[in-house]
């Protein structure tokens, strides 16, 4: 049962906040109450799951492969921890930021069915599951991107709707023909009898539809346009949110299927996973070169930061196609890839609420229109400084540690080039966030057209940022067990047996014993 | 029977794509629509359909009688069917509203998120 509260949570909350619609304080102390739980369940599970026991749940009592399943392994309880981190932190945001309007109507209970929906896709264990926490979580941010129905937001919101539907159209035909082939859709289940395929081409047709269909979610090279033309568009809570998970669950999928599923398909998968990887990183971070606003070049990093994690994905099963699975360059290869989602989203959702903070406190987030913030907002800028140089990658912040185990993985691993292009990347990376500090902090402060913000708002908007600056000093600072926590999830993630056993366990049911 | 369903599969799906190239919303919309029908149509057919073998356990048995229909490719597509119709409920709201405050339906005019604003 306790799996299942990360869903369970912030759905109860989502509902009782339909009870005070029209009315935005209750429905925000019930959605800071909903992600606080949320994040004191997920922790419990994290801390179940460290020994490297895998929790499952099947619901109804329905045995897997019959019913649904939900699965906490290392890797899930990990990210369904960073989503109601993330979760609070916007919430605890808009409280602060939103206007009346928005916060009053759907704000609250949309984000929290968006976050019920991110832990499910996060736990599930079923693919057709997948799919429907998938559409929950689209349909969720396709309301949260439009409510206020801006000019902006709409345009953004027609591409985005579009690009993202194709996805799940192609994720549904892909689940269609594996159905069709396999004759089940539990993922345990799915592993064990995919070798069983009469023709080999069929499986790598079927990996590659999923890997198509996940990559224009997750943003990847060359499916990323719907992302920079639309996160901008949103007030900043929602594009904080979204900039946070909704990409990392397209990651989190692709990680998962190739790594449970399609394990035979790896020697050919890690090279196209490794160009894709390279080419998104490198155009996105292009991309983020010629803005000329801080949301839209943080969008960009997005994707660019997308190319990290497949990497350190591509280097893992390249390797484990000619190694084997317990090679330990593969562990450290993808241990870097679950490093760098972790330090990803807690970094770029802070970004994206400091930037958010920028635009409320002057007005704007244009590189040309916001000046002098350093003199005029110190502390801000100070929280800017420290999250803007852990995604470049200095030093002690968790992003050095990051890209540190990446490319660690990537030299023993032999794939110099992509190294090669992940440390030019960086560098490009400081390059535009350097751009942001001397054009929107450095200089003379203007005279603010917006009022100063009062006490409430500033305490309510300043104190989710300082917080996620202080998760990233100590993701930093605390290396070594965040890196072993990494470097475990991975293990358990390559070895797609204890995953399987997890499932089945004590359940070796034959057809018709179900209850 | 799967033939003639497999060429409909196909001619939604070619339908759809293009009119997801078209420049106007409102074919938009029915590339979308024509996509999900194509998608759904897919899971279908390649669950290999049974005509009048339903499974159904008679009193006294475990089981229905073999060979029966798989009942898990139509619950499959329900949901999707329910899915795919809420989303497209809310595509139509979105392009009203988009059309109301842009005042054109031509895709090729939405560029403003694109465009660098100074």
């Amino acid at each position: 049962m306790l799996i299942a509260l990360p869903v369970l949570i912030p759905m109860l909350g989502a509902a009782l906040c339909l009870l005070f619609w029209g009315r935005s304080r209750p429905q925000a102390v019930l959605a800071l109450a909903s992600t606080a739980s949320m994040l004191a369940a997920s922790v419990w599970i994290l801390f179940g799951v460290r020994d490297g026991t895998i929790l499952t749940l099947n619901f109804g009592g329905w045995q897997a492969p019959f019913g649904i399943t939900f699965v906490a392994d290392l890797f899930g309880a990990i990210m369904v921890t960073l989503g109601a981190i993330v979760g609070l932190a916007v919430m605890a945001f808009s409280v602060g930021a939103s206007d009346r309007l928005r916060a009053s109507s759907g704000h609250y209970p949309l984000s929290l069915t968006l976050l019920a929906a991110v832990s499910g896709a996060f736990l599930t264990g079923d693919l057709f599951n997948l799919y429907v926490w998938f559409e929950l979580m689209l349909l969720s941010s396709f309301v949260l991107l439009t409510l206020g129905g801006e000019r902006g937001q709409l345009e953004g919101a027609i591409k985005y709707v579009t690009l993202n539907l194709l996805s799940s159209m192609l994720f549904l035909m892909a689940i269609g023909l594996i159905y069709g082939t396999v004759g089940t859709l539990n993922m345990a289940d799915l592993a064990r009898r995919i070798d069983d395929l009469q023709d080999p081409k069929l499986a790598t047709l079927l990996a590659t539809l999923l890997l198509v269909s996940f990559g224009i979610k997750a943003g990847a090279f060359p499916f990323f346009f719907w992302l920079p033309a639309s996160y901008h568009t949103p007030p900043p809570a929602v594009s904080a949110l979204f900039s946070g998970l909704l990409t990392k669950v397209g990651v989190y999928a692709i990680i998962r299927v190739l790594s449970l599923i399609f394990d035979q398909e790896w020697s050919l998968l890690g090279d196209v996973v490794l160009v894709v990887a390279g080419l998104t990183m490198v155009t996105g971070v292009l991309g983020a070169i010629v803005q000329n606003d801080m949301r839209r070049i943080l969008s960009f990093h997005i994707v660019s930061q997308i190319g990290y994690m497949l990497m350190g994905l591509g280097i893992a099963i390249g390797l484990v196609g000619s190694l084997g699975a317990s090679s330990p360059i593969a562990v450290l290869a993808m241990s870097g890839a679950v490093f760098y989602i972790f330090h990803h989203i807690i970094v770029k959702a802070n970004l994206f609420l400091i930037s958010g903070a920028v635009l409320i406190t002057t007005g704007s987030t244009n590189l040309k229109e916001v000046n002098g913030l350093a003199k005029s907002h110190p502390f801000l800028s100070m929280l800017f400084l420290i999250s803007s140089m852990s995604l470049a990658g200095i030093p002690i912040l968790s992003g050095f540690w990051a890209k540190f185990v990446l490319v660690r993985g990537g030299l023993e691993a032999g794939s110099y080039t992509i190294v090669l292009v992940s440390l030019a990347v960086s560098l490009l990376t400081l390059y535009s966030m350097t751009k942001i500090w001397t054009q929107v902090f450095w200089g003379e402060p203007d005279d603010l057209k917006s009022p100063p913000l009062d006490r409430r708002t500033k305490a309510w908007v300043y104190s989710p940022i300082a917080g996620m600056c202080v998760l990233t000093i100590c993701i930093g600072i605390g290396a070594e067990s965040s890196a072993r926590l990494a470097l475990d999830a991975a293990e358990q993630l390559l070895d797609s047996s204890r995953y399987i056993d997890a499932v089945f366990d004590g359940a070796s049911a034959q057809i018709g014993d179900a209850p | 029977m799967n033939i003639i369903l497999a060429f409909c599969c196909g001619l939604l799906a070619a339908t759809g794509t293009y009119m997801l190239l078209r420049r106007s919303f409102v074919k938009l919309v029915i590339g979308l629509a024509l996509l999900s029908h194509a998608a759904n149509l897919l899971i279908y057919i390649v669950a290999s359909p049974l005509l009048g073998r339903p499974p159904l356990v008679r009193a006294g048995e475990t089981q229905p009688p073999a060979p029966f229909a798989d009942p898990l490719p139509g619950a499959l597509i329900l949901t999707a069917i329910v899915i795919s119709f809420g989303v497209v409920a809310f595509t139509i709201v979105l392009i009203k509203r988009t059309y109301e405050e842009i005042g054109t339906d031509d895709l090729d005019q939405m560029t403003s998120t694109d465009r660098d604003l100074c």
